[in-house]
């Protein structure tokens, strides 16, 4: 005797929801749990459009159910704080990222690696602790528990700082864990979109030098001058790629289409890291001579634990790092997501929820 | 105007190699350089039969310059000194690996790691410093340079372990590098030949548990009763396969045939790591889901330095560690490698070079 989405929580939400593998979002009635004790709700201003968003409306993982609300690079105002809430009060200017839960009983939540927890809550799309449908922050309001709630700096916008939530921690993570970050250093990224872009970054305020690597020539301008890389690595270029052989301690590839990695392990210097952030669908070729020869490494990463993504919103605000964004009535968001899928945007669309969200 | 391979150097030498992609290996004369000032001759008594000898004189890889002499895991005694030559005296017995002369100025080589150097010379194929092709230990005696020449510890026996010079610090140099010196993890051993049974006696030596993962049931017994694993996972079996998802801190993965990496990786934990010490043919396909979603890593690594390798001979001295061997003469090479190509050894051949190579 399943509930309506609207009847199932006490308290009122709206939101644009999709509600079939069109992926055509439209708007919502919905409902939010009461603030629990350990809960946080806060008044949601804006959210950034992630590309797993435009994954999951489309179903293109095959885990998609409807109606889906999307959103996971929410920010807002807390208007409400549980009885058990300790670090954060009404009036905070607050994120919420990819996670809403775990099992916070197994090694990796101990060692606050949430995102590693084989029991870890999406922020929409999944199933809570109470059975319920988590959805996510393309919406009015938003409660989840204070653990996966980071505050945000003041001086640290939240229309621009919105993607950090997701891209930002998506790329700082690995660059801290596989040790990218001492100056010196030669690192790579691979792919210029909301979270290249972001790499660049959070790399260049590391101190190392950074060399975008693109299949587009046109982004060189835009990574060297702009975004403050070191210089443009245009992949399809032969001459180019075999000049910058063995000159990189690190690469985050950012890109999730198919593409051959053994052009970037080539670049990588001996003892050199390839880190994948994007997932492509499908297995890439590993070629493994240079893998031994080289003594290299392919590894994986996916977002970051809550103690580390504050630490990253932090780090951002202490070197005014945020996305750079395009800023969008919700109204705009279907002709969004087909720019996102030619990948035209500069470099991350984010929903001014605050003001253009209204229920009917 | 190329000398033969006969009159290129002043030193006789003799042993057996391949003239063509057949990889049958016949009597060969040749001749060795004279020892330079850091030089030092090694009179070969074995010489183990890795895998890679067995590529080579088939040329999967493509890079074979016949005639070759294979041979990269021999022991021996030193018999002839370059006035140099200050690390060994007459008689000392030693052992000569993969490695026979690196540059010995880029930052690998500075840095100690001459494995990774990359004019690194291989003990056979490879173009050594003075222009010529390098002969591997499949011989009666083979001249080298006295930093590549490893001192073979009192107790450790030269049959038994001479494949410990490719197959031992091919599974110990990672297993360092990799963090697994630490003990009390769940190391999993994917394949159970040369390096496969060495990396088992090595991680018990490090106080892991140890798991192989095969596909031959045939080898479970042996696995367990003689080598010490402390289980056996049939890697053909769904269900087992299943119920040892998320379980291994580590894999060293030591199949040389092409082969799915996934199901391997689906045995690891988070933040885990998938070794990969065999040389396949083709490129194999990595799914990224998996590595993305538990921050799982695969890496590679090329046997060890000269500093590591030593330092591998002396813990294998300290933990009895030899390798399980068949000894064979030389003349009986050609079946070896057929029994090779099936896996049919239990696990590395040894070749009695002094006791069987006669010209």
């Amino acid at each position: 005797m399943a509930k309506s989405p609207e009847q199932q929580h006490p308290t009122k939400a709206f939101g644009w929801a999709a509600t079939d593998p069109s992926g055509v979002l439209s708007p919502f009635k919905f409902s939010r749990r009461a603030t629990g004790e350990k809960d946080v709700r806060f008044k949601v201003l804006y959210c950034g459009i992630c590309h797993s968003d435009l994954h999951m409306v489309k179903n293109e993982w095959g885990s998609s159910t409807y109606p889906l609300v999307p959103g996971h690079e929410i920010v807002g105002i807390v208007t409400e704080v549980g009885s058990k809430v300790e670090k954060l009060k009404v009036g905070d200017k607050v994120g919420v990222g990819c996670m809403v839960g775990a099992c916070h009983s197994c090694d990796n939540c101990a060692n606050d690696l949430e995102n590693y927890c084989p029991k870890m809550i999406l922020t929409y799309g999944a199933t809570y602790y109470d059975g319920t449908t988590t959805y996510g922050g393309y919406s009015d309001v938003m409660v989840a528990e204070e653990r996966y709630v980071v505050r945000f700096p003041d001086n640290l916008p939240l229309d621009a700082g919105a993607p950090l939530l997701c891209a930002g921690i998506t790329v700082y993570s690995p660059l801290q864990h596989f040790g990218f970050t001492k100056p010196g250093m030669h690192i790579g990224v691979v792919g210029l979109g909301g979270l290249g872009h972001v790499a660049v970054k959070f790399a260049k305020a590391f101190g190392v030098k950074v060399t975008v690597i693109s299949t587009s020539p046109s982004k060189k301008k835009e990574a060297t001058e702009h975004l403050g890389a070191d210089s443009f690595l245009v992949s399809r270029d032969p001459d180019q790629m075999q000049a910058a052989l063995g000159t990189m301690d690190g690469i985050i590839d950012t890109v999730s289409a198919v593409h051959p990695l053994f052009p970037l392990i080539g670049l990588l210097k001996s003892h050199g890291k390839l880190v994948m952030v994007g997932a492509p669908d499908r297995p890439l070729e590993l070629p493994i001579f240079p893998l031994l020869m080289g003594r290299k490494i392919v590894a994986g990463s996916c977002i970051g634990g809550m103690k580390e993504t504050q630490e990253m919103i932090d780090f951002a605000g202490k070197h005014n790092i945020t996305a750079d964004v395009e800023v969008i009535s919700i109204d705009y968001v279907n002709t969004a997501m087909e720019r996102l899928q030619k990948a035209d945007v500069r470099y991350r669309f984010v929903i001014d929820i605050g003001n253009t969200l209204k229920a009917a | 105007m190329a000398k033969s391979p006969q009159e290129e150097h002043p030193q006789k030498a003799f042993g057996w190699a391949a003239r063509d992609p057949s990889g049958i290996l016949s009597p060969f004369h040749f001749s060795r350089r004279e020892n330079s000032p850091d030089d030092v001759t090694v009179r070969v008594l074995f010489c183990g039969v890795c895998h890679t000898d067995l590529h080579s004189i088939k040329n999967d890889w493509g890079f074979t310059r016949y005639p070759i002499i294979p041979g990269h895991e021999f022991t021996g005694i030193v018999t002839k000194l370059g006035k140099n030559v200050k690390k060994f005296k007459l008689g000392d017995k030693v052992g000569v690996g993969v490695m026979v002369g690196s540059c010995r100025s880029c930052e690998s080589c500075k840095q100690g790691l001459e494995n990774y150097c990359p004019k690194m010379m291989f003990a056979y194929n490879s173009i050594y410093h003075d222009g010529t092709k390098n002969y591997g230990g499949y011989s009666n005696m083979v001249v080298v340079d006295q930093h590549f020449v490893l001192r073979f510890p009192d107790n450790l026996p030269l049959a038994a372990g001479a494949p410990l010079l490719c197959a031992g610090i091919t599974v110990y140099s990672p297993m360092k590098y990799y963090g697994m010196t630490q003990a009390g993890k769940h190391l999993g051993v994917s394949g159970l030949g040369g390096l496969g049974h060495v990396a088992v006696k090595i991680g018990k030596a490090f106080g892991h548990k140890v798991t192989i993962i095969s596909a031959s049931p045939n080898k479970k017994d042996d696995a367990i009763k003689r080598l010490g694993a402390d289980a056996f996972l049939l890697s053909t079996d769904p269900t087992k396969m299943k119920a040892a998802l998320g379980t291994m801190d580590y894999i060293i993965d030591t199949v040389a045939a092409v082969h799915p990496l996934g199901p391997l990786l689906g045995l690891l934990k988070v933040n885990g790591k998938l070794i990969t010490l065999g040389l396949p043919e083709k490129p194999l396909e990595l799914p990224i889901f998996p590595l993305v979603l538990g921050r799982k890593l695969v890496g590679g690594s090329n046997i060890g330095s000269t500093k590591e390798t030593q330092e591998m001979l002396e813990f294998c001295a300290k933990h009895n560690i030899t390798a399980d061997i068949e000894m064979i003469r030389m003349d009986y090479i050609n079946t070896a490698m057929e029994r090779l190509a099936k896996s049919d050894v239990r696990y590395r051949f040894v070749i009695d070079v002094a006791g069987s190579l006669s010209e």
